[in-house]
């Protein structure tokens, strides 16, 4: 029989709840109020009094509410029509809910009851199959939705019987499996899976290698990210943090996009509903939203449910993962879900860390990147759950727990400076302090040889260097005056001006040089090289400013032109010229 | 339905600003009255209560009459409101008569995002800081980070006026009495008192009061924005102070302070507030224009901190020390909604003109740097500087009032006196078009 409790002690949403039976540890249930069940999670137990978070307001909840235990954890459901989704934290099915305002204690089931899917079985009856085994697939948005044998199942099962090809609903028993005692066990294509613990129906987790295009040239070029890397933006307000973010979900060559938005703006979030059904994947031709789910659960949902919804978000992805697919996860912002377990671990008195933040709060981060990765499945497929993160660091102070916690395990870090955005160059992330650790794995680096060209890795580095240089002498001439350095530090500063102008600023309003494709990424950063190798012979520091001027709208002219485009051969040409009107190429 | 009241005489504890008794069937956040005073549950342990009194302690007796009446802080919402001065419980200080209507709890749900329509509609206020460079836009949330001594109130009290928007709500959170007044007046003489309603908490009044003034002026808001379909200006000032009550009642409550001693959920909290800005689908619509006052202009501190995240964007006022003018300075403020206008409702011309514009006061900024270090300027320093300065008099200052037409071409106007068409940047086929020879 279910545990049943009674409401003892409420301060807002920290519930106290006398419990007549067992209960574990985050385990759900709901509170009637006024005919109304809210949900909540049990989040600490001392002796018979169960203290749960509700994830809704708690207003006009009176001692003496009955509770119901659901005998499980927060899950989702997880099975063909998560695409083009619109979920709150919770896995609510946002679009299913009426009225214009949320009401407390609806909640909406995620998938589609009556929707038939073309299956195809994919295993033969009398197969040996665990976890995670692909049994068939349906086709989801044009995605193969592999339907696996239930993550939930330990050990070995053989397929006793399977459907044949054809329509069916979410709801339909596609296979028997009987497990090794001799019991049958029958499987739909639904399953359920606690949002706390990890997928890891896989075989193995290598280090991930595989360059992971983004189009936005200060990721792709300077710091990489890769197929089940891991990556942080933290940024101050108003430096373009979402700007870049929405820029990476709606350009990288992924399978299934997955956009946590977690405490930010709904505004932003309806710019995503209302743009991605209408922009087209670069990479297919199809529309964005049919490979992407939304996760909403902005600032002003509870918070509760603010903390749920990023282990939500990644559940799916690992569900993708899965079927062999490459999933990009981003979290906007992952500072909002932190400061919700702020908030919690202050209502149960726990002794803070700093900033208030829970002692703990560097081993949820870390264990929540773990999650992400490059997997071998165990049918020797792929698959990978990309994930980056937003820090809105408190004050735009990068010294902060959030920030410095988020920085120990993620592997590339794009810091957003308020300086660069406000000299309007964007995307504002620092080509100084930024970094990806990909660019020193022997793997990736091997892979990027065999892919793009040996020499590659040299030159971003060459241009890591420059810019450094650029920047020490741009002090130097700020303290002594253009006078004050020698003609060679300004063309020296004005090469790290080019890299800065034509590579690292991008237009991401701009339908051209919002994507850059790693063709053309090669070809800009070939000729960029080029151009810091060449000799110059100017007179004057004036000189030097107005040719290099000069170049740089010729090059952006270029970057604003269809590549390879009539266009773009005539600005190349220009470029030519000018080049050769005065540099002379070293050695 | 006003059923048998049960009456309790036992408080069994006091504190500043709580006070605790023992009484069942109680729900949380509803209303009471101690003494009269009014209360709100936000504590219940078994049948120990705890009540945060909104006016303070201040001669509660252990035997004070405690009457709980069932449901949490409500406004009576309805046509009657407009033209009306109120207090932070929603209780008439005009001497009128109480307004008839619908009783609604204030701090009610939030809006489904997926039912939230993309803003689009610009609000033209004349001040070419905004419209020009910073454009408003119905459905968005900014407020004004000002040092207390700039005249924030003024401004905001020009943009409500000016602005073609239905209803205007004044939340004041420890408004001082004089500005109260200016508020009072500025809208009566200007003939616009029947389309606002005002929700005063001033210095005189307690400060834990304040808390509930920007849920009290968000729900007349959502009343007429939803019921009637209306545009809804809300104008918050000073957010500080309300956030500074929040610091008293956490404090008060046993809360670890986080950063600059507010409450962890300050971010939470405001945007709660903030979030209510809002386009519906119907045509109504709830914009929120706040202040939020700094100290020596240090945004960094914990409340225009986490407020930078939550609105769209934010304006400065700054003193112009060439012309002598407030300026809404074009550096720092910023409307995050403003390309979803600019050059679509208003002339094709304004985002490239407002870059254009603000890239070239840039300019004369680095020249007067240059002019202060004792650097020798060229002739396009000097022009710069010259520019600025009509710019910042004829464009910048609070005191014009133009359409966005107009504004456009004062800038270009200014553009041909002091440059070149070369010089500043901007697509050839406008030059051609709008250049004034």
């Amino acid at each position: 029989m279910a545990t049943k409790g009674i409401v003892k002690g409420i301060v807002s949403n920290l519930v106290t709840v006398e419990v007549d039976g067992p209960v574990s540890q985050n385990e759900i249930c709901y509170i009637s109020v006024g005919g109304v069940k809210l949900m909540a999670e049990v989040i600490k137990v001392i002796g018979k009094n169960a203290f749960v978070q509700v994830f809704e307001s708690t207003r006009g909840m009176r001692v003496g509410d009955e509770a119901e235990f659901e005998g499980h954890m927060l899950e989702v459901t997880l099975g063909p029509g998560m695409l083009s989704r619109n979920y709150d934290g919770l896995q609510n099915d946002l679009d299913k809910m009426e009225g214009v305002f949320l009401k407390r204690g609806e909640y909406t089931f995620p998938l589609d009851n009556d929707k038939l899917w073309d299956f195809k079985p994919l295993a033969k009856v009398g197969d040996k199959v665990g976890a995670g085994d692909w049994l068939g697939e349906v086709d989801e948005n044009y995605q193969p939705h592999k339907i696996m044998v239930p993550f939930t199942f330990k050990g070995e099962y053989t397929v006793k019987s399977l459907v044949e090809a054809g329509q069916y609903t979410i709801n339909k028993v596609i296979a028997v499996l009987t497990d090794e005692a001799g019991k049958d066990w029958e499987v739909n294509m639904i399953q359920r899976w606690p949002v706390k613990r990890a997928i890891t129906c896989y075989k193995e987790k290598p280090r991930p290698y595989k360059l992971l295009e983004t189009g936005v040239r200060t990721i792709d070029t300077v710091n990489p990210i890769v197929e089940g890397g891991t990556g942080f933006i933290p940024g101050p307000f108003g430096t373009g943090k979402t700007v870049l973010q929405h820029a990476i979900s709606k350009q990288a060559e992924a399978d299934i996009v997955i956009i946590a938005a977690c405490g930010e703006r709904a505004n932003e979030v309806v710019e995503i509903f209302t743009e991605f059904p209408e922009l087209v994947d670069p990479h297919t031709g199809r529309k964005l939203m049919e490979r992407t789910i939304i996760i909403a659960n902005t600032s002003n949902m509870p918070v509760a449910a603010r903390e749920a919804s990023v282990y939500t978000a990644m559940t799916i992805a690992e569900y993708y993962r899965s079927m062999g697919l490459k999933v990009l996860l981003m979290a906007d912002s992952t500072s909002r879900w932190a400061q919700a377990l702020r908030e919690m671990s202050n209502r149960l008195e726990e002794l803070p860390g700093p900033d208030a933040f829970p002692m703990d709060l560097s081993a949820i981060v870390a264990n929540f990147y773990a999650r992400a990765g490059f997997v071998y499945l165990n049918n020797g497929q792929t698959g990978s759950v990309t994930f980056i993160g937003t820090v809105s660091p408190a004050g735009g102070n990068l010294k902060e727990p959030v920030t410095e916690n988020t920085k120990k395990v993620a592997r590339c870090f794009y810091a957003l400076e308020q300086e660069r955005a406000d000299r309007k160059r964007y995307p504002a992330v620092n080509p100084i302090d930024s970094y990806s650790k990909y660019l020193e794995y022997p793997e990736f680096q091997e892979y990027i040889a065999q892919h793009i060209s040996p020499t590659w890795i040299e030159k971003v580095n060459e241009i890591k260097t420059r810019m450094l240089r650029g920047k020490e002498i741009a002090e130097q001439i700020n303290i002594l005056g253009d006078d004050g350095v020698p003609v060679e530090y300004h063309v020296t500063f004005w090469k790290s001006e080019l890299i800065d102008f034509v590579i690292l600023q991008q237009d991401a309003f701009d339908t051209i040089d919002a994507v850059t494709p790693l063709e053309r990424q090669e070809f800009m950063l070939d000729k960029v090289v080029k151009i810091c190798h060449t000799e110059f012979n100017f007179d004057s520091f004036l000189e030097v400013m107005d040719y290099f001027k000069k170049m740089i709208n010729i090059f952006k002219q270029m970057n604003y032109s269809e590549y390879k485009s009539e266009q773009f051969k005539k600005f190349n040409e220009q470029l030519e010229e000018l080049l050769a009107s005065k540099g002379s190429l070293e050695g | 339905m006003k059923a048998f009241q049960k009456i309790y005489t036992k408080i069994t504890q006091i504190t500043k600003a709580t006070c605790s008794l023992k009484a069942t069937g109680v729900g949380y956040d509803e209303l009471a009255s101690v003494d009269g005073k009014l209360a709100q549950v936000v504590k219940i342990i078994g049948d120990e209560v705890t009540l945060q009194v909104f006016s303070g302690t201040e001669g509660i007796r252990t035997n004070a009459e405690v009457v709980f009446m069932g449901k949490a802080p409500s406004l009576k919402v309805g046509d009657q409101l407009a033209g009306r001065f109120f207090n932070a419980y929603g209780e008439p200080i005009d001497g009128g008569p109480i307004p008839e209507g619908k009783d609604v709890e204030i701090g009610g749900p939030s809006v489904n995002p997926v039912r939230r329509q993309q803003p689009s509609e610009l609000i033209a206020t004349g001040i070419a800081g905004i419209d020009l460079n910073n454009t408003l836009v119905t459905g968005q949330k900014i407020p004004f980070f000002a040092d207390p001594d700039q005249p924030f109130n003024q401004v905001m009290a020009m943009v409500a006026l000016r602005a073609q928007s239905d209803k205007i709500i004044l939340g004041g959170m420890g408004m001082t009495n004089d500005d109260y007044l200016f508020f009072k007046n500025t809208f009566s003489n200007a003939g616009a008192l029947d389309r606002i309603v005002s929700f005063i908490n001033t210095t005189e009044d307690p400060s834990v009061e304040r808390i509930l003034i920007p849920d009290m002026a968000l729900c007349a808001a959502e009343y007429f924005a939803v019921e009637k379909n209306e545009k809804v200006l809300v104008l918050l000032t000073d957010m500080t102070n309300y956030a500074d009550a929040l610091a008293i009642v956490s404090n008060r409550m046993d809360q670890i302070p986080s950063k600059d001693s507010m409450p962890g959920s300050l971010y939470s909290d405001l945007a709660k507030i903030y979030e209510k800005a809002v386009q519906f689908p119907s045509g109504g619509s709830i914009t929120i224009i706040a202040v939020t006052t700094l100290s020596g202009g240090d945004i960094t501190h914990a409340v225009p901190d986490n407020t930078g995240y939550i609105t769209e964007g934010q304006l400065y006022l700054r003193k112009d020390s060439d012309v002598g003018k407030v300026i809404v300075d074009p550096f720092r403020s910023l409307s995050r909604l403003k390309q979803l206008v600019t050059g679509k409702k208003t002339r094709e011309d304004h985002p490239q003109v407002m870059n254009a514009a603000v890239r070239l006061y840039a300019d004369a900024a680095n020249a007067k740097t240059k002019m202060e270090n004792g650097f020798d300027l060229t002739d396009y320093d000097n022009r710069a500087l010259a520019f600025a300065k009509d710019y910042s008099s004829k464009l910048l200052a609070i005191d014009v009032n133009l359409d966005t037409t107009e504004m456009l071409d004062v800038a270009w106007g200014l553009f041909s006196e002091y440059f070149q068409p070369a010089e500043v940047n901007i697509k050839q086929a406008l030059v051609d078009k709008y250049w004034k020879n």
